[in-house]
C-alpha cells in the first residue's frame, strides 16, 4: 500500500471510530441524481449565495456602516471636500483605494441580481412542472420564504452605501411604513431611530443584512437541501422513469465533478460581469440628502415590479375624522404583493384540495399536460411584467420617445386585462400541444418526403415515432386517476361547489392515445 | 376488438450508446490531455491576478471601446479571477462529461408514509408520555403555562421601544415661521425678489433660528422649490394668489405621495414632475395633481418680501408636508 493510501485510511479509521459515518457515506456516496439543466437553476441559487458570502465578507472589512457626517478626501477628486456619510465615504474608498475593491463590490452586485434570477427561474420550473406537489410542499414553502428574504436582502444590500440613488429608495420604504393606519408612523420612527433620515438607519440594516438575514437563509437553505436529499430528486418522465426509481447518475465521481466544477462555472461568470460590467457607480450619484434626486430613480430589477404597481396605482386617499389612509401607497406597496405571496405559499395545498389528489409524485409534469397551471404560472408572469414595464416607464418613455402618460394607462388598463387573456391563451396552446403529441404518437412524423400513389394522389410519408417517444408522450395520464374523482360529500355548499367546478376545469384533457387507438386506426386504414 | 383499453408500454431504459473516450485509448488520451490544458489555464488565470495586483498602479486608466475608462488593475484581476475559477469549473465539467462512467443508474424510491405499526406506536407513545407530564389532568398548570407562554414575547416588543423617540408633532411642522427668510440652497444667501428671473427654478431653506442645525431631517421636511411664472400665468384663488410675490411662488419640494425630492421642472407647461413615481403638479393650479399616484398637491408655502426687500414666508406651511400618515388630519386639505 502507498503511504498516502495508509494515510488515508487511517483518518477514515480516525473519523468512523467516533462518528460511524461509514455506514452512511458508503451508501451516499453513490447517491443517484437525476441529469436535466433545468435542475441546474437551484444549484445556481447555492452558488450565488456561495459568492455573496465571500465576496461580501470582504466588503465588511473596509465597509463602514455608519451615518456620521465626514469630508471626503479620497482619490476621486469630483468629490474631494463634499460632506457625506462614513457609509458613503467607505464605499467610496473600497471603489477606488482597496485593490480589487471595486471588482468585488460588482461581483457582490451582480452575484445578487444572478442570485434573485435564479431563485426566480428555478421558482417556475418548480411551479410549471409540479415538482412541488406531494411530499414536497415543505421545501415550496421554505423556497417562498427564500424568494421573499432575498427581495429584503437585495433591498438593503443596495440601499448600505447611502448614496442619493438608495437613499431615495430608503425614504420610499419608510414612506411606506409610515403609511400603515394607526401605527406608521410610530414604527417609522422606531425603524429610523426618530426622524428621516437619522443615523441610526444604516447600522441597523447592516446587521440584519450581514448577519440576521444570512443566517436565516444559511437554515433555509440547509433543510431544503436535505429535504431535497432525502426525498430524492424529481425526475421527468422517459422511458424507464417511474414513481418509483430515480434514475441518474451517481454523485461520486460524477455530481461531484458536475455539481462542484458548474460552482466555479458560476463564480467565473460572476467574476466576468464583475470585471467588465460597470454596476451601481455609486460615485456617480453623490452622497444622499433629502432634498435632491436623480432623474430616472430605478430600484434593482426584483423590487422594481413593486415600484411599477405603486406608480401605476390611482391617486387615492382617505381622509376622514382626522385621519389618512393612503390606499395609493397601501394597496399596491403592501396588499398586492401580500396576495401574491399568500397565493403563491399556498398554491399546493389548493391544487390538491382542487384534485383531491394525495398521492405522492415524484415524475415531474410536462407543462401542457397541466393546462390550468400553466396557465396561472404565465398569468402571474404577464402580471409580474407589466408591472416591472412601468416600473421602468421613465427609462422606456426616454428611450422608445413614448410619453409616461400612455406607458402608465397602458399599465393601468393591461394589468387587468392582459393576464386574463394571457390564461386563455396559454391554456388553448397546452391543449393544442396534447393535441400535437396525439398526432405524433398516432400518425408518426411527417417526413417531407412526397409519394405519388398510382391514381396521381400526392401523400406525405409518416413514419412511426420510437417506442421510448410514444412512452413519453403517453405516460401521463392513468385514464380516471388525475384528477381524482371528488366523493360527492365534497361538493356541497358554496365551498364544495366552487371546488367542483374548479376540478371540472382541471378535467379539460385531450386524452392521451393509447396503444388500442394506435390499433383501432390502423384497421380504419386497411 | 375488446373493450380493454391497451396502453403503451414503457419500454424501460434505453440502451447505453459507449463515448468515443470509452472504446478508443486515443480519444481517452485527448480527452486527458484537453482537462489539463483547462486547469493548467486557471493556473495562469491565478497567476495574473497576483502579478496586476502587485504590480499594476491602481490608479491606471485607458480607455476601452464599449465598457468606455477603465480601471487597469480592476480589469486585469478580474480577468484573471475569472479564468482561475471558470477554468478549473469547465476541466472538472470536461472530466465528467468525457472520461466517468457515463451510464445511467437506477435506484429505488421508498414511500415516506411510515408502516401502519409505527404510527401506532408513535400515537400511544405520545399520548402516554403526554400523560406521564400530566397536563390533561393539571388545568391550573396548563393555563397558567398558556397565559406565560402568550405573554413571554412581549418583553423583546417593549424592548424595542427605545429604538426611537415618539413622532410627536415632528411631522406636522416644519422649521418655517411667519418672517423667516428663504435661504438659497446651497450657498445659504438670502434671496433678493429681483435676483429670481422669470422662468427660474431655486431650491431653498429656511433661516433656522441660532443654535440650530441644519440636519438632514430637517432639510427633508424644509425644502422649499422658489419658481417665478408670469403673474398672468396663475390661476388661483385669491388667497393663494396672495401667497405669491410678483410672479414668485413657493412650494415644499417634498412629494406627498412617498416623499421624493420633487425636482423636474418642466418650464413650457409650468409642470412639476417627481422623478420616483412620476406624479405630476401643475403649478400654475397651486400644485394640483394632474397625473400620477400622488392624492394630494404640493403644499404652497405663503411669501412675502421684509423691508429689505428679501424673501420671506409669511407664515408657516398650513398643512403637513410629505407623505400621508395616520395621524395626519386632512380636514381642510
Amino acid at each position: 500500500m502507498k503511504t498516502s493510501q495508509k494515510v488515508a485510511g487511517a483518518a477514515a479509521n480516525y473519523v468512523d471510530e467516533r462518528t460511524g459515518a461509514a455506514k452512511w457515506l458508503k451508501k451516499n456516496l453513490t447517491k443517484v441524481f437525476p441529469d436535466h439543466w433545468s435542475f441546474m437553476l437551484g444549484e445556481i441559487c447555492l452558488y450565488s449565495f456561495i459568492i455573496l458570502l465571500l465576496t461580501g465578507t470582504f466588503l465588511t472589512f473596509w465597509f463602514d456602516p455608519s451615518q456620521r457626517e465626514v469630508v471626503y478626501h479620497g482619490s476621486y477628486l469630483p468629490l474631494s471636500g463634499i460632506h457625506m456619510s462614513a457609509a458613503y465615504d467607505s464605499t467610496l474608498h473600497l471603489s477606488f483605494d482597496v485593490r480589487g475593491g471595486l471588482l468585488m463590490r460588482q461581483i457582490h452586485h451582480w452575484a445578487a441580481l444572478i442570485f434573485m434570477s435564479a431563485i426566480v427561474a428555478h421558482l417556475f420550473r418548480v411551479f410549471f412542472t409540479g415538482a412541488y406537489r406531494k411530499p414536497r410542499e415543505f421545501n415550496w414553502l421554505i423556497g417562498v420564504g427564500l424568494l421573499t428574504f432575498g427581495i429584503v436582502e437585495g433591498f438593503l444590500g443596495y440601499s448600505l452605501p447611502d448614496d442619493l440613488l438608495s437613499g431615495t429608495g430608503i425614504r420610499i420604504a419608510e414612506a411606506i411604513l409610515q403609511a400603515i393606519p394607526v401605527v406608521g408612523s410610530y414604527l417609522a420612527f422606531f425603524a429610523f431611530g426618530g426622524p428621516f433620515p437619522g443615523t441610526a438607519f444604516i447600522p441597523r440594516i447592516f446587521i440584519v443584512h450581514v448577519l440576521l438575514l444570512p443566517g436565516l437563509f444559511l437554515a433555509l437553505i440547509t433543510i431544503h437541501l436535505m429535504l431535497v436529499w432525502y426525498q430524492k430528486h424529481t425526475q421527468y418522465p422517459g422511458p424507464g422513469r417511474t414513481e418509483k426509481n430515480v434514475v441518474g447518475y451517481p454523485l461520486m465521481p460524477v455530481y461531484m465533478a458536475k455539481a462542484g466544477g458548474f460552482f466555479f462555472v458560476v463564480f467565473g461568470v460572476t467574476a466576468f460581469l464583475g470585471a467588465v460590467a460597470s454596476i451601481n457607480p455609486i460615485w456617480l450619484y453623490g452622497p444622499y440628502t433629502p432634498g435632491q434626486i436623480s432623474a430616472g430613480s430605478q430600484p434593482d430589477w426584483y423590487m422594481g415590479w413593486l415600484d411599477g404597481l405603486v406608480r401605476a396605482a390611482p391617486p387615492l386617499e382617505t381622509h376622514a375624522f382626522g385621519h389618512t389612509i393612503s390606499w395609493n401607497i397601501l394597496i399596491p406597496g403592501l396588499i398586492i404583493p401580500g396576495i401574491l405571496f399568500t397565493g403563491m405559499a399556498l398554491y399546493p395545498f389548493i391544487e390538491s384540495w382542487i384534485s383531491g389528489d394525495k398521492r405522492e409524485h415524484h415524475l415531474l409534469d410536462r407543462p401542457r399536460n397541466a393546462p390550468n397551471r400553466t396557465a396561472l404560472g404565465v398569468t402571474a408572469i404577464t402580471f409580474i411584467l407589466i408591472s416591472l414595464l412601468n416600473g421602468g416607464n421613465d427609462i422606456i418613455a426616454t428611450h422608445f420617445h413614448l410619453t409616461i402618460n400612455g406607458i402608465m394607462w397602458f399599465t393601468r388598463i393591461g394589468l387587468f386585462t392582459i393576464p386574463p387573456i394571457a390564461f386563455v391563451i396559454t391554456k388553448r396552446i397546452c391543449l393544442s400541444l396534447q393535441r400535437a403529441d396525439r398526432d405524433l404518437v398516432l400518425h408518426g412524423r411527417e417526413t417531407g418526403r412526397l409519394v405519388m400513389m398510382p391514381n396521381g394522389e400526392m401523400l406525405e410519408v409518416h413514419e412511426p415515432i420510437s417506442d421510448a417517444q410514444k412512452w413519453t408522450l403517453t405516460q401521463h395520464q392513468t385514464p380516471g386517476a388525475l384528477p381524482a374523482p371528488l366523493p360527492a360529500s365534497a361538493t356541497v355548499g358554496i365551498k364544495g361547489k366552487i371546488r367542483a367546478r374548479l376540478n371540472r376545469a382541471n378535467a379539460v384533457q385531450i386524452p392521451a392515445p393509447t396503444l388500442s387507438d394506435l390499433k383501432e386506426l390502423g384497421e380504419a386504414h386497411h | 376488438m375488446s373493450n380493454q383499453i391497451e396502453r403503451f408500454q414503457d419500454p424501460g431504459l434505453p440502451e447505453h450508446v459507449h463515448r468515443n473516450a470509452d472504446v478508443d485509448p486515443r480519444a481517452a488520451k485527448r480527452a486527458e490531455q484537453q482537462i489539463a490544458i483547462l486547469f493548467l489555464l486557471s493556473a495562469v488565470g491565478t497567476i495574473l491576478t497576483i502579478v496586476s495586483y502587485i504590480y499594476i498602479k491602481s490608479t491606471t486608466f485607458f480607455y476601452l471601446p464599449v465598457m468606455g475608462r477603465t480601471n487597469l488593475q480592476q480589469l486585469l484581476l478580474g480577468i484573471g479571477l475569472t479564468a482561475a475559477t471558470l477554468f478549473i469549473g469547465l476541466g472538472a465539467i470536461q472530466w465528467a462529461k468525457k472520461l466517468m462512467p457515463d451510464e445511467e443508474v437506477i435506484a429505488e424510491r421508498h414511500e415516506f408514509r411510515s408502516e401502519e405499526v409505527d404510527r401506532e406506536e408513535l400515537v400511544e407513545t405520545f399520548k402516554e408520555r403526554a400523560g406521564a407530564s400530566g397536563i390533561g389532568r393539571r388545568s391550573l398548570i396548563k393555563r397558567s403555562l398558556g397565559l406565560s407562554l402568550g405573554l413571554v414575547g412581549l418583553s423583546p416588543l417593549v424592548l424595542l421601544r427605545d429604538t426611537g423617540p415618539l413622532p410627536g408633532k415632528f411631522l406636522n411642522t416644519t422649521n418655517w415661521a411667519a418672517g423667516t427668510r428663504l435661504l438659497r440652497d446651497p450657498d445659504g444667501q438670502p434671496i433678493l425678489a429681483s435676483d429670481i428671473e422669470v422662468g427660474a427654478v431655486t431650491q431653498v431653506l429656511p433661516e433656522l433660528s441660532a443654535g440650530m442645525e441644519r440636519t438632514l431631517e430637517n432639510t427633508g421636511k424644509d425644502a422649499v422649490l422658489l419658481l417665478r411664472l408670469r403673474p398672468e400665468d396663475f390661476n388661483l384663488d385669491p388667497e393663494r394668489l396672495s401667497w405669491t410675490h410678483e410672479g414668485i411662488i413657493a412650494f415644499s419640494k417634498i412629494c406627498t405621495h412617498m416623499g421624493c425630492a420633487v425636482a423636474l421642472y418642466e418650464q413650457q407647461t409650468h409642470h412639476l414632475l417627481c422623478p420616483c413615481h412620476q406624479s405630476t403638479f401643475d403649478v400654475t393650479r397651486g400644485a394640483k395633481v394632474i397625473f400620477g399616484p400622488a392624492a394630494r398637491p404640493l403644499p404652497q408655502l405663503a411669501i412675502t418680501v421684509n423691508a429689505d426687500g428679501y424673501l420671506i414666508a409669511k407664515q408657516p406651511f398650513t398643512l403637513p408636508i410629505g407623505p400621508s400618515f395616520w395621524e395626519r388630519n386632512s380636514s381642510n386639505g
